[in-house]
């Protein structure tokens, strides 16, 4: 079924040109972006990775197939955008098109649906993402596809796109890091506590369905109240915008996946086991320590991954309060309708989260006790 | 010696423990047998103090268990319970020297502990030594579990129905184990279970619980031949009691010198037994061996005698 859609797909317009920036531009099958010299090796090179992802039997030969559709999906748009921009005037711009997304999506479709089938065990999947990083990378790079237009987009802020990364990197660490802190001796004690317990979950789901532009409405006036007077705070950052409320807002979010699933660990041992623990004279800090901490922490661990991978979508809304990272390019670009600025902030976003979340699924699986000898 | 003193435990204004006083002699098993609700987990939990009593006291060897650091006193006493309570990501040596390991051990000597006792419970360290609970059959990691409440040779075993979660067959021989390493080690076990069948097996004393009191205690013989309420006769069940008294005698009581027909029975067997030869082969009396050598007979007529005598006691 793929591979039928993925046909499809070759019809539909695989770059744009535009005039400049701003205004729509014309759609170019993947055919005519490029002499045919060049886009026929192309052209074969994706049909043939359509037609092995067909033998269901062989997950290996399909990974390969889509390997090799994704390097020629690049290859075409490095000989696209530099043939198409050949006498189209100094401010015209090439951008990927619906044809293009279409077929990059059926690909990694491809490449995930036989990954799954060969389900490789965690150092081998640790392997491929660095693989695919390094891959990714080297193409960015060698500066093959700065033809294109979100490559221009780039080009043109590209000391603000390092320090935009550096703080959406650091509201979405940094703020796990502090929910990690204040929430994993929250879920200890609200584990050992049937009243705190009962108090503190309630309260943080509720915090959690609070949307997250209520949330910076709320922060705003308190923060600004602070700022304004208590002594010293104003030096210290706070203020009604900015980082800070940010920050504290994508915190909050945090605390319930990281102690609810503290709670849940932390419950992970058999109460039989728990029950001898308790019998043969092991200390609380012994029993937590020694059996419920190495039993739950891949439930542990799966907050925590709950966690990254929510806080890097949300922190593209720190944008909006001029908070910085990614999403100040993705208000920018949809002020200016200028939606390759808008991919400059999206795509990386993307790109980080998806990176998170598989490193995340590894540690949670590295992280399962071993309950046999062979493993 | 284990005083339990007086010791009630109240719950929501309740008594879910009444006033127990027992004392139970160093070296022997004793049973505490009753139905769901009757307190007997409860008391046996006192004496660990998972629970704290609500009044009374527990001394061992004369010492009050109150003045003890609580976990310093349960490293003293060994606890099994149902469904073995393993840690499922430790390994067999790691589950067995759990204790000792609390206790400050040195790595060499937890090690031959714990060899010693996988030895004692038929288990080949080299086999059984690094596999994870989960790779044992509910038998194994039952013994497991009683090596493991055995391993810093405790003053006294606290079992709260440790063969609970086991089928009958593997039961009868986990029970026949205990009573054998019991023998060997010379252990005090106080044993908590709902199956009076297992008391009578397991328990130099057995002791009975009925709504929070202890309302008898005494040598399986006086329980079955003797009860002292209507609970404890329903407990005992009527119509086997003689078969179960039978089942305590031993067959020097009755053995009669002389020689007898047939296929003979070991000296080591019950009265129980010899009864079921009788019947089974047609014969009036039985010839018992020792060792293989034959050194007498016992007789139907002697065999009925005993279990009406144990009838004309009740």
């Amino acid at each position: 079924m793929f591979a039928v859609l993925g046909l499809f797909a070759l019809f539909a317009p695989f770059l744009t040109l535009a005039a400049n920036r701003i205004v729509a531009g014309e759609g170019i099958p993947v055919w005519a972006v490029a002499a045919p010299e060049v886009t026929g090796p192309g052209l074969i090179a994706i049909a043939l990775s359509l037609v092995l992802s067909l033998p269901a039997a062989l997950p290996k030969l399909r990974l390969i197939g889509a390997a090799l559709g994704i390097v020629a999906l690049v290859w075409l748009l490095m000989q696209g955008s530099e043939t198409l921009l050949q006498g189209a005037g100094t401010y015209a711009r090439v951008s990927l098109g619906s044809g293009f997304w279409f077929l990059f999506a059926i690909l990694l479709l491809l490449a995930a649906d036989a990954l799954s089938y060969l389900a490789p065990g965690p150092l081998t999947r640790g392997v491929l993402l660095i693989g695919t990083i390094a891959a990714l990378v080297l193409i960015l790079w060698s500066g093959a596809l700065t033809d294109l237009s979100i490559f221009k987009e780039y080009a043109s802020r590209q000391d603000a796109f390092f320090d935009a990364a550096g703080r959406h990197l650091g509201l979405a660490f940094g703020s796990l890091a502090v929910a990690a802190v204040i929430g994993f001796p929250l879920g200890v004690l609200s584990h050992r506590n049937e009243t705190m317990r009962s108090a503190v979950l309630p309260i943080l789901s509720f915090l959690q369905t609070i949307p997250s532009l209520a949330m910076f409405g709320i922060m705003i006036p308190i923060l600004a109240w602070v700022g304004t007077t208590v002594p010293g705070a104003r030096e210290l950052g706070v203020a009604g915008i900015g980082f800070l409320p940010a920050f504290l807002a994508l915190v909050i979010y945090s605390l319930l996946p990281v102690v609810a699933n503290t709670v849940a660990g932390l419950e992970a041992a058999p109460p039989a086991a728990m029950d001898a623990a308790r019998g043969m004279g092991m200390t609380r800090n012994q029993r937590l320590l020694q059996v419920q901490l190495p039993l739950g922490l891949p439930v542990m661990l799966a907050g925590i991954r709950i966690v990254l991978v929510q806080n890097i979508g949300l922190a593209v809304i720190a944008g909006l309060i001029g908070g910085g990272g990614f999403g100040t390019f993705v208000f920018q670009g949809l002020n200016q309708t200028a939606t390759d600025l808008i991919l400059l902030g999206a795509l990386p976003t993307v790109a980080l989260a998806l990176v998170s979340a598989i490193t995340m699924d590894i540690l949670v699986e590295l992280a399962q006790p071993n309950t046999t000898r062979h493993q | 010696m284990i005083e339990i003193d007086n010791i009630t435990k109240i719950y929501e204004g309740r008594p879910a423990v009444d006033a127990v006083s027992m004392t139970i002699e160093s070296a022997t098993i004793t049973a505490i047998v009753g139905t769901s609700g009757s307190g007997k987990s409860t008391l046996l939990r006192m004496i660990n103090r998972l629970v704290e009593p609500t009044s009374g006291e527990v001394r061992i060897n004369g010492e009050p268990t109150t003045g003890m650091a609580k976990n310093a006193l349960r490293r003293r006493i060994g606890y099994a319970i149902q469904g073995h309570g393993l840690f499922p990501h430790h390994t067999v040596a790691r589950n067995i020297g759990a204790v000792p390991r609390l206790l400050g051990w040195d790595k060499a000597k937890i090690q031959d502990r714990v060899d010693e006792l996988l030895d004692l419970f038929s288990m080949p360290p080299e086999e059984f030594r690094s596999r994870y609970p989960a790779e044992l059959s509910g038998g194994q990691q039952q013994r497991v579990g009683v090596a493991r409440a055995l391993a810093s040779r405790p003053d006294l075993l606290l079992m709260d129905e440790p063969f609970g979660a086991l089928d009958p067959i593997i039961r009868t021989r986990a029970q026949a184990d205990l009573h054998r390493i019991q023998r060997t080690l010379g252990s005090t076990i106080l044993l908590v279970t709902h199956d009076m069948e297992e008391a009578i097996q397991l328990g130099d004393q057995v002791a009975v619980m009925d709504q929070g009191r202890l309302v008898q205690h005494g040598t399986p013989a006086e329980i079955i031949s003797n009860p002292a309420t209507d609970f404890v006769a329903e407990m005992v069940g009527g119509v086997d009691r003689p078969l179960r008294l039978l089942s305590l005698l031993p067959i020097s009581d009755i053995l009669e010198d002389g020689a007898a027909e047939g296929e003979p029975i070991d000296e080591k067997t019950n009265l129980r037994e010899a009864l079921s030869a009788c019947l089974w082969s047609g014969r009036d009396s039985v010839p018992v061996e020792r060792n293989g050598a034959l050194i007498g007979h016992v007789t139907l007529k002697a065999i009925r005698s005993r279990a009406e005598g144990s009838h004309e006691l009740g």
